[in-house]
């Protein structure tokens, strides 16, 4: 019954998007995107394609937390009830859809009503968080969730933890997840506090270049009638990114970050007024995971100039009477700073 | 083949495969036209297709599905309880009064029409329920504030006026069961969409700024059902035609500018705005400025389809658009926004708004029983209790309440003095104020109105918005001078408040002026019975309970001054001269 989805390699432009998704493929650590964007531009068609192409994981046979065979001793939840020899398998990364009506006992998980009443019996069963263990978890819509649910995502989604303690249970769970959201800004914005806790946010636009919208059309048009032929012709392609992603994981640690790059990024970030070292942080962590991407072996100038504005764009002082885009900023600054010397 | 009107049309295209349509936005009011179109509709797809009504009042369990109590209990496992949605599977659900349905109702039904399922992620269950439906909106709206909400309407291809509908009560040809059929099996053999005719629809969509590719995708197969109508193998460029007129002539943000002839034409086609020459100046250059676009630029073939297409939605678009796109006013549908939320007031209810969990209580009247949330309150405790199997001890310690929040949001409702001399600096600290709160309402979500009085009238120039766009455009000609009739002004504050709070939200006045009003409320230039009126219309608005601040402008303030503030039961504020920043401030940010 799933529908099949259209394939990540086969989506024209919105490359901010793509990078932005990569990165975090790459490195988890990123603390997740914020995608802002009209209707009908793709943004969940490109979340969804990601599930379709990420390198696969291994996991406990079983284990509801999707842990790591490996290095489950340390990460399972006391009382798991998968048996500590169980076997190990191989599955898709989860991309775990957060829908909007979702309550907050499916989201952290809550007390196992079933088990409660018929066998008297305390147990903890795992919400959304737990399945998004290891993968991605996505909401469409973010602003107009619940403001505490938002808050405590965010909240796990750093500490890579979830806590629950309600109903007189006491749990602690590995939820390593990235977090993606997408809204539009027209329909009410995320607080500033929150979206500082993004990691990178991109600005998805419909493209204004007529081929390139024909071009969309055309593929979408190829793959709605002819989904296992149009995922056949683009195979390839796929598992030449899914290899692009494995390939970066194994060489970012590898990467260096020279001091001038460093220093480039501080005074970028001074050049647009950033407050807190956030936005410097997440700009290099993610100036690597592209250098990475890219198979580099350290952190350049042009690195740091494509991750810039999906860095820092969220976290600049917004001067209300001002109409120029955060964007624009950016790149003036950045034309400012350092072409101009 | 056949000759159906565009209502007809939507019908039989719908009926032919309404999941991959999203269905249709009819507005305009009830009326024996709109159950004429459902019953045709119904009619179309056959009594074994569900058709199911959707009342407003629906809350997200019975709409989405979730836990089954009384089942749950019975059996002592989860199970679970359809919704409407998916009882709804393969046909259609029917949304009356669609301009009341929330934002947050609207993103769900979206979601569900993207995806054809509804994944459930409540009370205990997680599952993912096929849902494929189509949606028809019948949207009562008649304000542009009053409309079905965005999400919705994005995935609704179709938008028809309930005005339309006569045709199919005058005896309009209409298509059939059996043309549906047979459309339905030419369709299910695989009926292709050319190139040029895809091309076309997207060089139309982008000729009319329609940024979205859901409208362009949905012409595409509104090409191919009407290919299959028709009695066709493939589709062919008039197809495109009418699917354009069906699918993106509601949706144009600009109007194509048209080759080289075009000014010319322009000042031929719109002697309306012969009023305003400098309007006739201006309103060329909106279209060519978009015009790095390749599609209107003549290509050597003889007629191009484009031009074609471009021409049928022109022709369809209804008048008032024309001019609205061509003066570049995106107000209107983009700016549009609705019953956002955000910081406005929200407050916890218990009656009332949108669920978000429980907290421990009792039950006392009014009170709603959160059943799930108390049982699993009261499940760790049923050994120790020694329930008999089957039977669940609940104590009251155990009880737990559902709580809603109930988002209220706030309008501003400026009434500024426009009279005298210093009319000039407190209009434009006034206009600061206003431009600066709506920046902040991106946040806030706060409306700002403002109301203006001088000679012998008050005029609403800004009615509420939240849209800092719109603010610009209604307050960059506004003028001062004059006599001040506080009585009016404040009367027409009021007037506004009031309607602003029949609408839900709480409403709060900035009165800015220096008090010393002149004109009475019959007209007459009596200062004292001007006075006098003032302070009744004050009284009135405290008799209201709205919050009301009195921003004091005179340079030096004078004696008893306060009493308009004390009449209104409000702040009184002594600000000779105001900044915008104070003025938000004060507005409550």
């Amino acid at each position: 019954m799933t529908k099949p989805t259209f394939p990540f390699s086969a989506i024209v432009g919105q490359e901010d998007m793509k990078l932005a998704l990569l990165i975090a493929a790459t490195d988890p650590g990123i603390g997740g995107v914020m995608v802002f964007g009209d209707r009908g531009t793709g943004k969940s068609t490109i979340v969804r394609a990601l599930a379709a192409l990420l390198p696969p994981i291994e996991t406990v046979t079983g284990c509801a937390y999707n842990c790591d065979p490996k290095t489950r001793k340390q990460t399972c939840v006391a009382g798991c009830l998968v048996p500590s020899k169980a076997n190990s398998q191989s599955v898709s990364t989860p991309v775990i859809d957060l829908p909007l009506g979702a309550t907050e006992d499916r989201v952290v998980g809550a007390l196992d009503l079933e088990r409660a009443l018929s066998h008297g019996e305390k147990r903890f069963e795992p919400g959304l968080l737990a399945r998004a263990n290891r993968g991605f978890l996505y909401i469409d819509e973010v602003n107009l969730l619940e403001d505490h649910l938002v808050d405590l995502l965010l909240d796990v989604a750093q500490s890579g933890e979830n806590l629950v303690e309600r109903e007189g249970l006491s749990v602690r769970h590995p939820a390593r997840f990235v977090l993606i959201g997408s809204g539009n800004p027209e329909e009410g914005e995320l607080r500033p506090q929150l979206l500082d806790r993004f990691g990178l946010a991109v600005d998805v636009k419909s493209p204004d270049d007529l081929a390139m919208r024909i071009e969309v059309v055309k593929r979408r048009n190829a793959f709605d009638r002819n989904p296992a032929q149009f995922l056949r012709s683009w195979a390839k392609a796929q598992e030449d990114i899914r290899t692009q992603i494995t390939d970066a994981r194994a060489r970012l640690s590898d990467v260096k970050t020279p001091d001038a790059a460093i220093e480039w990024a501080a005074k970028l970030c001074m050049g647009v007024g950033v407050d807190g070292l956030r936005g410097e942080l997440t700009m290099i962590r993610a100036g690597r995971a592209a250098a990475a991407l890219a198979g580099d072996k350290a952190v350049k100038h042009t690195h740091l100039r494509t991750v810039a504005a999906m860095a820092l764009r969220h976290r600049m002082r917004r001067d209300p009477l001002d109409d120029t885009g955060s964007t624009a900023r950016i790149s003036r600054a950045i034309a400012d700073l350092f072409d101009g010397a | 083949m056949n000759d159906w009107s565009d209502p007809g049309l939507i019908a039989a295209l719908l009926a032919l495969d309404g999941q991959a349509f999203g269905g249709v936005h009819i507005r305009g009011p009830s009326g024996p036209q709109r159950d004429a179109f459902l019953a045709l509709l119904q009619g179309l797809i056959g009594a074994d297709t569900p058709m199911r009504r959707c009342p407003i009042s629906i809350d997200e369990e019975r709409l989405l599905g979730g836990l089954d109590l009384t089942a749950s209990l019975a059996t002592g496992t989860s199970v679970m309880q359809r919704g409407l949605l998916s009882e709804a599977n393969g046909g259609f659900v029917v949304f009356a009064m669609a301009e009341c349905l929330s934002t947050h109702m609207g993103a769900q039904v979206g979601a569900v029409l993207d995806r054809g399922e509804i994944s459930i992620a409540r009370d205990g269950i997680q599952a993912r329920v096929p849902a494929n439906i189509s949606v028809i909106l019948l949207d009562e709206g008649v304000t542009d504030e009053e409309r079905a909400p965005d999400a919705m309407t994005e995935r609704t291809t179709f938008a028809l006026q309930s005005g339309d509908l006569r045709v199919i009560l005058e005896g309009a040809a209409l298509p059939t069961r059996e043309s549906i059929i047979a459309a339905q099996a030419r369709l299910a053999a695989g009926l292709p969409c050319p190139d040029d005719v895809l091309e076309a629809l997207c060089e139309t969509a982008f000729a009319f700024g329609i940024g979205s590719f859901r409208p362009v995708m949905a012409g595409v197969r509104c090409a191919q059902g009407l290919a299959a109508l028709n009695g066709r193998t493939r589709a062919t460029l008039e197809d495109a035609a009418i699917a354009s007129r069906l699918t993106l002539t509601h949706r144009a943000t600009m109007i194509p500018s048209a080759p080289e002839d075009a000014p010319t034409q322009a000042e031929d086609a719109e002697p309306q705005d012969q009023d305003d020459p400098s309007q006739n100046a201006q309103s060329p250059p909106p279209a060519p400025d978009s015009d790095p676009d390749p599609s209107t630029t003549p290509t050597p073939q003889d007629i191009d389809p484009t031009e074609m297409l471009i021409e049928t939605v022109k022709a369809a678009l209804p008048e008032g658009v024309i001019a609205a796109l061509s003066l570049g006013a995106t107000g209107g549908r983009k700016s549009r926004e609705r019953d956002g939320r955000g910081s406005g007031d929200s407050f916890t209810s218990p009656k009332r708004g949108r669920p978000v969990g429980s907290r421990r209580g009792s039950l006392r009247s009014g009170q709603r029983l959160h059943l799930i949330d108390t049982l699993r309150a009261a499940a760790p405790w049923q050994k120790v209790r020694q329930a008999q199997s089957g039977r669940v001890r609940v104590q009251p310690e155990d009880i737990r309440i559902r709580r809603f929040v109930e988002k209220r949001e706030t309008t501003i409702i400026f009434a500024v003095d426009a009279s005298g001399s210093a009319a000039w600096q407190r209009l434009a600290e006034a206009k600061g104020a206003v431009q600066l709160m709506l920046a902040h309402a991106y946040q806030s979500r706060a409306r700002v109105a403002l109301v203006a009085f001088r000679k012998e009238e008050a005029e609403v120039i800004l009615p509420p918005t939240r849209s800092l766009a719109r603010a610009r455009r209604l307050l960059s000609d506004m003028v001062g001078g004059g006599g001040t009739p506080l009585a009016h002004g404040l009367e027409a504050a009021l007037t506004l408040a009031l309607s602003e709070r029949a609408k839900g939200r709480t409403p709060r006045l900035l009165v800015l002026t220096d008090g010393r009003a002149n004109i009475a409320r019959d007209g007459s230039a009596n200062r004292d019975q001007a006075g006098a009126d003032a302070l009744s219309v004050a009284a009135q608005i405290r008799s209201f309970g709205l919050r009301a601040v009195h921003i004091d402008t005179s340079p030096r303030p004078r004696p008893g001054a306060e009493a308009l503030a004390i009449k209104m039961g409000g702040l009184y504020a002594p600000l000779p001269s105001p900044r915008s920043g104070d003025l938000a401030a004060l507005a409550g940010l």
